[in-house]
């Protein structure tokens, strides 16, 4: 049994890093497609890394040893983050170790790290990108801590496993709260990932860029571990997604045949999952930087009522 | 706790729970807009959660005249008025954005009070309501001093009156969910008065714009008598 656990931890890490690539693929294909322009295949975020990996690194001269170190921390707490979040199996090695609080702990600490590399160089265009990062990094956190609440509240633990577990497997109950959750959640998940409303990820040169104007001085294996880095934070945001709000699937054994069949329900929940995503980004417009607290205010006011109508709806006081 | 007082609530009860969510989150929504023209399709919503509450209430309790009010807000609310609503901002062209008296953050924060404030107040009215609904007379509540909310902070005439509008779909709400709803003749009269009161105010509409040459209500309280 604690074999299989630590094959379906295994299986699980390995399925983030190969497909959180495909992933952001499958999202650019999309938004392509709702673009009508001609898609790029599947796998270019791949082609890339692999362009990336391959390229010699060009470092500036006062660049410190964090400026080094920064790619791997962040690459580290992304695949970490990626492997806690319970996809295929509700039985991880690693989720006693992590519950929902800790991941966000794990995320601010990829964000405080993503920050100094930004400012490490000391061009104006990294600084303003930390700067504005840690602007949307803080208004976010609250928000997502607060989806994780209503969560927590609903299943009495912090345990993502034990979250997904009460809300999948428990009899069949509508939670009203957690519509309002979910719309908050995706707000969140749209302002970190650097998605549409909040930033623009596929420009390079813009005034307004947040995620990328941080990583402009790197080159070669560095950017690709970011851009690997993202992809995986994207990744495990919409794994969230899923085991928060649509978890039905997800086993709470890890047998092979049962690994198999929740692999397939996230596979087609991810398809699903990215063309909303795609919709999403397609429908909305870039907004200016300072409507991102107003927005992310929002964000923070939705998950506070999902705690407050879980509080009156479903306590059944 | 949740666990065990959730199961009681048969699944009609929550997807009627699920409906006055979704009418607080349009409530929201609605507050936090500043084009009237996704301000009307809101409201649109709001009236299509309404028209589903109504109707799930209406089949799971039996109350046949549930199902003729849940026509009226159909035909009125879903249907009627924002087709009304469209034609007036069309002939008035007033898209733009909304300018409103507080920042939105701030109001979104009075909201929030708001809500806590209702819930409160709730708490012991719906103990005293035997319906299935009636853990939704606080949210019912809160959209109506939401609505409330939204007149007092936008200077816009057409704001207001969609403010106006989606007060009355909570005041109804309210009714539905504390007692099944009203008498018909009461009901009818109201939807009447809805839309005869939209009339007028299209007719104010062009009125106000006329005189002021815009439909910002804060001109009016220049007037004065000579």
């Amino acid at each position: 049994m604690n074999l299989h656990a630590l094959f379906a931890q295994l299986l699980e890490l390995l399925l983030a890093l190969l497909l959180a690539p495909v992933l952001v693929g499958w999202i650019n294909q999309c938004r392509a497609w709702l673009q009508n322009r001609s898609a790029p295949p599947l796998l270019q975020p791949w082609y890339t890394l692999n362009k990336l990996f391959r390229k010699e690194v060009r470092l500036a001269d006062n660049a410190s040893s964090l400026f080094r170190a920064a790619p791997y921390i962040v690459f580290s707490c992304m695949a970490l983050a990626a492997a806690v979040v319970p996809t295929l199996s509700t039985e991880l090695i690693f989720s006693p170790a992590a519950d929902a609080i800790a991941l966000v702990g794990l995320f601010s600490l990829a964000r405080v790290f993503i920050a100094l590399a930004g400012m490490d160089v000391g061009t104006a265009f990294g600084t303003m990108g930390s700067r504005r990062e840690m602007l949307i990094g803080f208004l976010a956190e609250p928000a997502l801590l607060m989806v994780f609440f209503t969560a927590s509240l609903i299943s009495r633990s912090t345990s993502l496993a034990t979250i997904v577990q009460t809300l999948a497997h428990s009899e069949f109950v509508i939670y009203p709260s957690l519509a309002f959750a979910g719309i908050a959640f995706v707000m969140v998940l749209l302002a970190e990932n650097a998605r549409v409303p909040v930033d623009n990820p596929s420009t390079h040169l813009e005034l307004t860029m947040i995620h990328e104007a941080m990583i402009l001085e790197y080159s070669g294996r560095h950017l690709a571990l970011f851009e690997w880095a993202s992809s995986l934070k994207l990744f495990a945001y919409s794994c969230l997604g899923i085991a928060l709000f649509f978890p039905f699937g997800i086993p709470e054994s890890s047998g092979f045949l049962a690994l198999f069949t929740a692999g397939g329900t996230m596979l087609l929940k991810l398809i699903g999952g990215g063309f909303g995503l795609a919709l999403i980004e397609t429908l909305s417009a870039k907004m200016r930087v300072f409507r991102a607290p107003e927005y992310l205010g929002t964000a923070f006011l939705f998950a506070v009522l999902a705690m407050l109508v879980h509080l009156l709806l479903e306590t059944g006081a | 706790m949740t666990e065990t007082a959730i199961l009681p609530i048969p699944l009609s009860g929550q997807l009627i729970n699920l409906c006055a969510a979704l009418m607080l989150l349009l409530g929201f929504a609605m507050l936090a807009q500043r084009r009237i023209l996704t301000l009307i399709n809101l409201f649109m919503l709001q009236g299509g959660a309404l028209f589903a509450s109504t109707v799930i209430a209406a089949h799971s309790t039996g109350q046949h005249h549930l199902y003729w009010s849940a026509a009226i807000t159909l035909l009125l609310k879903v249907i009627g008025l924002p087709w009304i609503l469209h034609r007036l901002i069309r002939r008035l062209s007033v898209k733009w954005d909304v300018e409103t008296l507080l920042n939105i953050p701030t109001t979104m924060l009075i909201g929030i009070v708001l809500v806590v404030i209702s819930f409160n107040v709730a708490q012991p009215i719906s103990q005293l309501s035997g319906t299935i609904m009636r853990a939704t007379i606080g949210i019912a509540l809160a959209c109506t001093l939401l609505s409330f909310l939204m007149m007092i902070t936008r200077s816009k005439a057409v704001p207001q009156v969609i403010a106006f509008l989606a007060m009355e779909n909570s005041l109804f709400f309210a009714a539905t969910s504390a007692t099944y709803g009203m008498p018909m003749v009461v009901e009818l009269g109201i939807a009447l008065d809805v839309l005869v009161g939209m009339v007028i105010l299209g007719v104010f509409f062009f009125q106000i714009r006329e005189q002021f040459d815009s439909l910002d209500i804060r001109q009016m309280e220049k007037i004065k008598e000579e």
